[in-house]
Formats: structure tokens, sequence, C-alpha cells
């Protein structure tokens, strides 16, 4: 696995996405609690933008989600699937180490 | 060619031939019955797109994509083992051997096969000198074709005036072409209207500025002099047209069928019994395909009942039975409405008809009634359609007419007798399309649905052509108040608590975050329901910066980034101008910045100027400069004060009785950066004459003689609402005063997302009421009203000043974190001289070119 080093994790705030460019792929990233960071595409299959970065950041069930900031999908931060619509989004590992976040992203 | 051949393997095999809506439906009956436990379930469809809704077909032409009307995913038929091949025309059955041979040559074998191969639109043959610019209306290819075509077209005919056609007609001209419709028969629509109805249909289409020709038959087509085409009549006249679109009636596609030596009827059609079975007994035929009883039915309910019976009695074997269907129809063609039931042609003896015609409104209703005067056998409506719904009801239900049947169809006179849907009976059928009677919605209903939706989900009602949404929830209502249902009114599955509750916690316990709001009063992390909704409510109460770190994620993207996002991840800039007054200096400030940042410029509605296409990045840049030229936040983006209209008032108008827009500004200046439950809108009026169009606002004030009248909760909008007048002849600070007041206690009261009107229409006592807690101060609330009111007036920041001055808050308007590259995905082209978003089309060809 290629880990690739994105920012600190201080530069997340918590529950706010933010979206990194690794490789040229658009990531959106995100701090939950205990400083967990999840990495989904930043491209909603549905609104057709790169925006799911700037959603709103919550949990449905236990799972945590983004809602498309568009037209306001789910989207799950561990799988990437829509709980709305048969669609999903790509994942990446993450990882935190020495307060530095890594995405593995081929 | 090399061909292969797919022989039954351990399970029986069933095939599916045609994936249209029909074909579809039948699919998803084999699914819900499990049947992919015991078979193997193969689709072959002809065309390339998974089976669509061939009803809302005109859609493709008002922005709906092939996916929005799509009827399934690959996705779906996959995880329930339907083996799916779009594009793969069967070219031959050979009933004998059990098998099927692809147009590519491959052979599968099938246990049963099922034909929903639909029907084609039946072109007349009449000597043409070509068959270019000629179309038909079926499918999305034939919608594709005809686009590209009238694009260089300026004139378009259709020929044929029925159902099908009056819709092709519409297409044409939302397509901005001369529209002409032919008609072969002495009047439109000839199989539901009566002659009476035609009429008045005809002249309603005909004042829409589509030419209606009747009577009248196409000798030749030669080519024309000013257009492509010339049509000449048999009346000798003749028409000249870009493009011809035939609409001339459909035939049902059983080519198939006939060479494999199964049964047709005489004018087409593959003859099934009850329970859709061909004259081979493991061959069943479904849909527009099918003729039953010597009838071929050309609507999707039938069909979908065909698919149920013939999927029942393979699988389920319960013995379900075609037994015809209802033909009644509704439609808006042109804006016009139009429905048919029934006996539209008075056709059963001893039947007599009561008419209602209004030839100035362009409306015609028609009953005929039973030879006693008790039941209802048909009708025919044009030009107003509320009535239909009843008058189906109680054509489907047999249900007693009343003394005056004609009470009926008269308009308003105040003494219909409305058909509640308590006096439905249970076997009342709600959704024709889907087979849905008031029994099972009362039956998903006692199962634990609580709301139209769960219903949707359970029973398909309202999911076929839509036409029952209306009648649905009120029937969804009506079971769920029987039950003594209580809704559940909890925000979401993190508070147990409504809007308003939530408001009192925060201001009572004087809760200053989210966080703190949700150990002491909820559960797990938040949502994007209670976040924003916790958000707006702190901001009402506290007014506190909206991007402070704990509150920057509770804020909809618009507010965090207090920018409104468009459909391409760029964001529109509205400056705030008071009451739409504007000094040259300032437009030319936003001119100059619009340029600077290559910004598309509009006015809006709300009388000031919008600035689309801003990345991210510039928002802060173009901010500071709006900022330097002058100007605030007009927070566009909250659930806050938007705008107040004015018109130009006493100041330069003859007839302004006083200056609206000294109010106006006044209003706006006191109001602006309230957040509230959702926007809200105020207009200032100069006069009665309401050119501020006051009286469709939340707030809307016009000046009088002696002061202001004060008009609240109107909304334009989706569902507009009149604004009650409140108080009359208000002085200045009354004005003020009443307006404080009404505001904070909306603010308090109402549910995330309620604009004013619906909160009038669900306040207890309404106006009444709400005069007596404003004027009357009955709950004694008014000086915390203002007060509260005056917190937020006093606490006002522009967000973008205090943003601009915050280092931190800056940091978030960033493309990415880690770079400081652009969205590739962000394209523009130039359109009218300003930029617009580039189509996914043309952003294919942009960045091909560039690459
Ligand atoms: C820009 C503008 C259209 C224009 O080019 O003129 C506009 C644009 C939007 N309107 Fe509007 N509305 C605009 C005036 C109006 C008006 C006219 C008016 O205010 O006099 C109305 C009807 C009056 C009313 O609200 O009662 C109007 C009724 C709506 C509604 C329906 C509200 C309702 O209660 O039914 C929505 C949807 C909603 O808010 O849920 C909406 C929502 C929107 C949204 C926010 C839709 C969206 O989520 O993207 C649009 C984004 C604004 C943007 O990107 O800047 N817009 N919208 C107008 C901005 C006015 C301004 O200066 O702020
Ligand atoms: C513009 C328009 C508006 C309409 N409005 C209404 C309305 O308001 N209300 C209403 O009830 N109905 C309406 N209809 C009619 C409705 O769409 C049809 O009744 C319905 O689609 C019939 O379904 P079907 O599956 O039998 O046929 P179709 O939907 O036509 O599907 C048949 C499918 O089989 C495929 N096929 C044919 N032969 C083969 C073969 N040999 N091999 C493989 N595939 C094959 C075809 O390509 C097609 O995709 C409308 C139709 C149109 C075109
Ligand atoms: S509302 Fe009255 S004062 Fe205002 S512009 Fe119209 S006519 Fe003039
Ligand atoms: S009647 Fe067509 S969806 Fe219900």
């Amino acid at each position: 696995m290629n880990f690739t080093y994105v920012c600190d994790i201080s530069d997340l705030d918590l529950d706010v996405g933010a979206a990194a460019l690794i490789n040229g792929q658009q990531i959106a990233l995100f701090k939950v609690a205990n400083n967990r960071v999840f990495a989904i595409s930043n491209w909603d299959p549905i609104g057709k933008a790169n925006v799911l970065s700037r959603g709103i950041v919550g949990d449905l069930d236990g799972d945590f989600v983004v809602a498309s900031p568009l037209y306001k999908q789910h989207f799950s931060l561990s799988t990437g699937k829509c709980l709305e619509e048969d669609v999903s989004v790509q994942v990446w590992q993450s990882k935190v180490e020495s307060s530095k976040v890594f995405v593995a992203v081929e | 060619m090399s061909t292969t051949t797919l022989p039954i393997g351990a399970k029986p095999r069933i095939v599916v031939v045609g994936n249209g809506m029909v074909g579809h439906h039948y699919v998803e009956q084999l699914i819900e019955a499990n049947a992919q436990d015991h078979y193997e379930i193969l689709v072959f469809g002809e065309e390339k797109y998974i089976a669509y809704d061939r009803v809302h077909l005109s859609e493709y032409f008002t922005g709906a994509t092939t996916e929005d009307l799509s009827l399934t995913t690959t996705g779906f038929y996959e995880q329930n083992d339907v083996q799916f091949y779009a594009g793969n025309k069967v070219a031959g059955i050979d009933a004998p051997t059990r098998t099927v041979t692809l147009e590519n040559g491959n052979v599968v074998h099938y246990s049963a096969l099922v034909l929903a191969t639909g029907s084609y639109p039946f072109v007349p043959p009449i000597e043409s000198h070509s068959t270019e610019n000629t179309f038909v209306y079926r499918t999305f290819d034939d919608l594709d074709a005809l686009k590209a075509c009238a694009a260089n077209s300026k004139v378009g005919t259709v020929v044929g005036g029925g159902l099908l056609g009056l819709e092709a007609a519409n297409a044409l001209k939302s397509l901005g072409l001369e529209t002409h419709v032919v008609e072969f028969a002495p009047r439109l629509m000839p199989v539901q209207l009566d002659p009476v109805g035609g009429r008045t249909l005809k002249n309603m289409i005909e004042g829409l500025g589509v030419s209606v020709h009747v009577d009248t038959a196409t000798q030749n087509i030669i080519a024309g002099e000013t257009c492509f085409h010339r049509m000449n009549f048999t009346n000798g006249e003749h028409l000249e047209t870009d493009l011809i679109l035939y609409s001339a009636g459909i035939r049902p596609q059983d080519a198939l069928a006939r060479s494999a030596g199964l049964a047709v009827g005489a004018r087409g059609g593959i003859v099934v019994n009850n329970f859709c079975q061909t004259s081979q007994e493991n061959i069943y035929a479904i849909g527009e395909c099918a003729l039953w009883n010597e009838r071929i039915f050309g609507l999707v309910a039938p069909g979908y009942t065909m698919a149920k019976v013939a999927a029942d009695h393979l699988i389920s074997k319960t013995g379900k039975k075609f037994e015809g269907a209802d033909m009644s129809t509704k439609l808006k063609l042109l804006g016009c409405d139009v429905g048919s039931i029934g006996d539209a042609h008075q056709a059963t003896p001893g039947a007599t008809s009561f008419v209602y015609h209004n030839e100035r409104k362009g409306e015609y209703r028609k009953i005929v009634v039973s030879e006693d005067g008790s039941k209802l056998l048909g009708a025919v409506l044009v030009g107003d359609n509320s009535y239909y719904d009843t008058l189906l009801q109680y054509y489907l239900n047999g249900i007693d007419l009343p003394k005056n049947p004609e009470s009926l169809i008269l308009p308003n006179t105040g003494d219909a007798p409305a058909l509640g849907v308590d006096a439905l009976p249970a076997t009342a059928s709600i959704c024709s399309c889907h087979n849905v009677t008031k029994g099972d919605i009362a039956q998903a209903v006692a199962n634990g649905a609580c709301s139209v939706g769960d219903v949707k989900g359970m029973t398909k009602a309202a999911t076929g052509c839509g036409g029952c949404a209306a009648l649905l929830k009120k029937v969804v209502d009506n079971e769920l108040l029987a039950l003594g249902v209580e809704v559940s009114t909890d925000i979401c599955e993190h508070f147990a608590y409504t809007r308003q509750e939530l408001f009192h916690l925060i201001k009572v316990e004087e809760i200053k975050s989210f966080q703190d709001l949700l150990h002491s009063h909820g559960k797990g992390h938040g949502c994007d329901i209670c976040k924003p909704t916790v958000g707006s409510i702190l901001a009402s109460v506290w007014n506190d910066y909206v991007l402070d770190a704990s509150h920057v994620g509770l804020q909809d993207t618009n507010d965090r980034y207090l920018a409104n996002m468009q459909k391409d991840g760029t964001y529109s800039v509205v400056p705030r101008i008071p009451g739409g007054e504007i000094t040259p200096e300032g437009l030319i400030a936003i001119g100059e910045v619009a340029k600077r940042y290559k910004l598309y410029t509009k006015i809006t509605g709300g009388q000031r100027i919008d600035l689309f296409g801003a990345t991210l990045s510039d928002l802060p840049k173009i901010w500071g400069e709006l900022i330097d030229a002058g100007f605030e936040t007009g927070q566009a983006y909250g659930k806050s004060v938007r705008t107040v209209k004015s018109c130009v008032g006493s100041t330069w108008c003859r007839y302004g009785v006083n200056d609206s827009v000294g109010m106006a500004i006044r209003i706006e200046e006191r109001y602006k950066g309230l957040r509230g439950p959702h926007k809200i809108k105020f207009a200032v009026s100069g006069c009665t004459r309401e050119c501020a169009e006051a009286q469709s606002k939340d707030i809307g004030v016009i000046a009088t003689e002696k002061g202001w009248n004060l008009y609240v909760c109107g909304n334009g909008g989706m569902k507009p609402r009149h604004a009650n007048l409140f108080a009359t002849d208000l002085s200045d600070e009354m004005l003020i005063k009443y307006i404080d007041r009404v505001l904070m206690f909306y603010v308090q009261t109402a549910d995330r997302l309620q604009r004013t009107s619906v909160w009038m229409d669900n306040l207890e006592g309404g106006l009444e009421y709400l005069r007596d807690v404003v004027i009357n101060n009955s709950l004694g609330l008014a000086e915390e009203l203002e007060l509260q009111m005056q917190h937020i007036v006093n606490t006002f920041q522009c967000e973008w000043k205090t943003t601009l001055n915050n280092p931190q808050a800056l940091k978030k308007f960033r493309q990415f974190i880690n770079t400081d590259a652009a969205d590739d995905h962000v394209q523009f082209v130039e359109e009218r001289g300003q930029i617009r978003p580039a189509t996914e089309i043309e952003k294919s060809q942009l960045i091909a070119t560039v690459s």
C-alpha cells in the first residue's frame, strides 16, 4: 500500500470536510471524533461536480455519512455507498501517524 | 460469423423479449415472487437503454436525462440475478425446439418465453419525395434525431391529432418551431372526445399559437419552396414545413410472433387468453403487443396488469385473470386540461347526457348517465380537469349519483357534493397504474406506513403515470387520521424534540454550541437535518459569527462559504442592495469586479445583482473588493432575511402617497442578518397599485394616505399565498414594532424550513391569534420579542467583513488543502457575451482539445 502525505491532522476541523488533490485524484477528507480520518472521492456522481467535501458530516444508524451539498443524498464515509440511490463513490485507506494524515491512492 | 447456443442449465429458464415499461414490470413481478431462486431469467432489449419511462418521454425535452427517466438500473438486475442484454434484438422464435435466435446469430433455449415487444408508430403510406426530415415519437433515439433536425428548422408539422400527436406538437413548440397539426378526422382526439369537446380543444390550442388543420388528408409530399417539404392536401391546399412528425397511431409489434406462427389478430396483435398465454401455452404476450378479446390496450396501466397476471400464472399460480381495463385518461396537452372517462361517445343504449359549455372560458364538460339516472357511464372534460378525480371514482366504483348529477360538472356553485375520500369504498381504485385500492392503502398504513412516501414504497401507488398523487395523499392522510396515528415530530434520530422545543432549550438553558446541546439533550453525532437547524437557532438567539470553529460544521455549504453553490460547484455572489436602490458608482464597482473575475452577471428577482461562477478560492478576493467599494453581504445564501423589494414611491411616482424606498431601506437595514427557520422576504409599495408586490411577501407594507398597511405571511414560490392584512394605517414606529414582534414570534415557533405562509396556515387560531399575541399582547411576550429583535439588530456584523479579518476562517477558502490547483472539472463556455457552465458534452470536448 502506497500512502501519500496530505496534511497535518490539525489542518482538518472536526466534523468538517476538506478536499485534497493527490495524483490528479480529487479526494474528500473528513476528520471525525478521536482523530479518525476518512477519505472518499470528492466527486458527487448524482450532482456531477466535485463537492462532497463541502457537505455536512454526521451519522445515520451508527454509520458516518456526508450529505451532498447539491441534492442532499448521503454517502457512507466507510463504504462510499449512497444511502438513497444505487450508486457509490470510491473510498481510500487513510491513516494518521505522528499527527500527519496519509491516504493510499494508487 | 461465430454463433453460440445457450442451452438450459440446472434451472428452467424464462426469456423476456423487450425491456420496455411492461417487460420491466414483468421482471419486477418475478423478483418480487423470488422467481430467480427457481428460474434463470434472461431479458433481451432492442434499445440500447435499460427500461425507461416512456409515459414521461417528453420530459426529455424539458431537462430530464436518460438516467432520470430510467425505471431501474443494471445494478438492480444484477443483484437479483437477472441477465440483461441491451441492444440485442430477438430475430426469430422456433417454438418446436423452444429457442429464440438473436440478431447476432446466437441461439438461446427457453422454458417459458414472454413477448413484451410493445408497438411501433404507424407511418401512413403517403407518396413522398424524401424520407429525410421525417420522424416518429417513441424512443430516446427518436427524440435525439428530432431535436437535431429541429435545431435547423423553422416549421414543424405533426400528422395526427390524437393524444400523442398533441404531446408531440407541444414538443415541437417547445423546441421553438412554428407548429402545425394535421388531422384526418373532423376533430382532435377523435377517440376520446365528442365533437364539441374536440372543437373546444382546437380553439384553445390555436389560441396558444399552434395551427390545427382538421378534416385534412395528405395527398402527397413534394420538395418545398420555402421549406424542405411541401404537403399537398386533398382539399387542394398545401403546407410548407421543414420537418414532419408522424403520430398516426400505433401498431402492435407482432412480427416475431407472426414468423413463429403464433395466432395474431386480423388487424395485428398477438392473440392472448385471460392468462396472457398465446396460442403456444409456454409463450406469453403482454403489453401493447398483446391482443385480448380483440382489443389492444395502448396505455401503461393495463400492460402492468397483464405483467402481473402472466407472472402469477407462471410462478405463484393464484389464478389471477386479465379482465380488460379502464381506458380513462386525463392529460395536460399544451397546457390545456383534457379528460375522457368510459363511454365518452354515449354509445350505451338509453344513456342520457348533461353538458356544460362555456365558450368564453374554453371549458366543456359532459357526463353520460345510465338510463335510470343512477350511474355514471362516461365523461368528457376540456379546459378544467379538477372535476376528473371525483367523476372517475363515481364511474369506477359504481357509486350512486346525486339527485342532480349536473352539479358534478357545474362551476363552483358551492353545492356540488364533493366526494370525500371517506365516502369511497375499500375497493375503490386509487392508482390504476399499479392497481392499488383504497383498501390496499389502509392496509399499508395499518402495517406501519406513516407517510405518502412509505405508502408509495409499499404499494407503488403514484409511481406510474403519477396522475393519482393528489388523491393518494388525501387517502393516506385520511387513514392516518382514522387510526389516530401521531406522526413523529422529532426532528431527526439525534434529537427527540421539535424545532420549537430545541429553540426553547437553547434559550432557557443558555446553550451556546451544538456539542453542548448534543451532550445534554441528544445522541450520536448529528446529521444534515439537526445541524443546520441548531446552527440557525443559535444564530437567531445569540447571533454569533457563523464560521466560528464550533459552528462551521453546522452550516449548509452556502452558509459555510457565505455564497450560493451552483450546479458545477462554483458559487454566486450577491451583495446587499437595500431596497433595490443603487448609485451609478455602485453599479460600476460591481461591473468592474465582475469583469476582473470573469463572472456572469444577472439582475435577480429580488432587485439586486447576482455574480455567478466564482471559485472557492476567488470568493475572499471578490468580497474584499466589494467591501472596499462599500458593499455588504446580501446573505442570499442563508435561511435569513433576503431582500426588501420596493417601488419608486412618492419621491418620483405621480401616484405615490409615501416614501416606499426610504421605508424599504429602513426595514432592510434593521432586519438584515436575521436568521430564521426559512428565508424571509419583504416589500414596500408606495400606494395601492402595489408595484412592489408586497402582498406576496412574508412581510408586506403598502403606503396609505394615513400611514402604512401591514400584510403578513405571503409567499410567492412553489405555493403562492396572498398575505393577510394584519393592521392598517400604522405610523412608522408602530409598523416597526409590529414587524419585530411578528417576525420574532415566527422565528421562535415555526418548524424547520417552514416559511411564514405555511406557519400561518398551521397556526392554531390563525390570523386572529397572531393579532392577539402581537397587538393585544395576550401572551405577555411583546417586550421579550422586541428585546430579542433588538439584540439581533445590535449584534449585526457583515459576515464577509468578519471573515476577511479572520486568517483562520480564510484558510478554508481553498479548493484543495494540499495544493493551489483548480478543479479542472469546472469549465465555462460563452453564451450571449458571458460565461456559463459547460455541459457535460462540452466539457468532454474542451478537455479533449486541451489534452
Ligand atoms: C437568484 C434568484 C433568481 C434570479 O436570478 O432572479 C434566485 C435563486 C435561487 N432561489 Fe429563489 N431566487 C431569487 C428570487 C426568488 C423569488 C422572487 C422574490 O424574492 O421576489 C422567489 C419567490 C418569492 C418567495 O420566495 O416567496 C423565489 C423563490 C424560491 C423558492 C421557493 C420558496 C417557497 O417558499 O416556495 C426556493 C426554494 C426554497 O427556498 O426552498 C428558491 C431557491 C433559490 C435557490 C437558492 C435554489 C438553489 O438552492 O440553488 C437559488 C440560488 C440563488 C443563487 O445561487 O444565488 N427560490 N426566489 C433570485 C435571488 C433574489 C435575491 O436577490 O436574493
Ligand atoms: C410520448 C408518449 C406518451 C405516452 N403517454 C402515456 C400516458 O400518459 N399514459 C399511458 O398510460 N400511456 C402513455 N403512453 C403509452 C405507454 O408508454 C405504453 O403503453 C407503454 O410503454 C407500453 O409498454 P410496453 O412494454 O408494452 O411497450 P414499450 O414500452 O414500447 O416496450 C417495448 C420494448 O420492446 C423492444 N422490442 C421490440 N421488439 C423487440 C425484439 N424483437 N427484440 C428485443 N426487443 C424488442 C422495443 O425496442 C421496446 O423497448 C405514452 C407513449 C408515448 C410514446
Ligand atoms: S406602487 Fe404606487 S407609488 Fe409605487 S410605483 Fe406603483 S403606482 Fe407608483
Ligand atoms: S394512476 Fe398512474 S401512478 Fe397511480
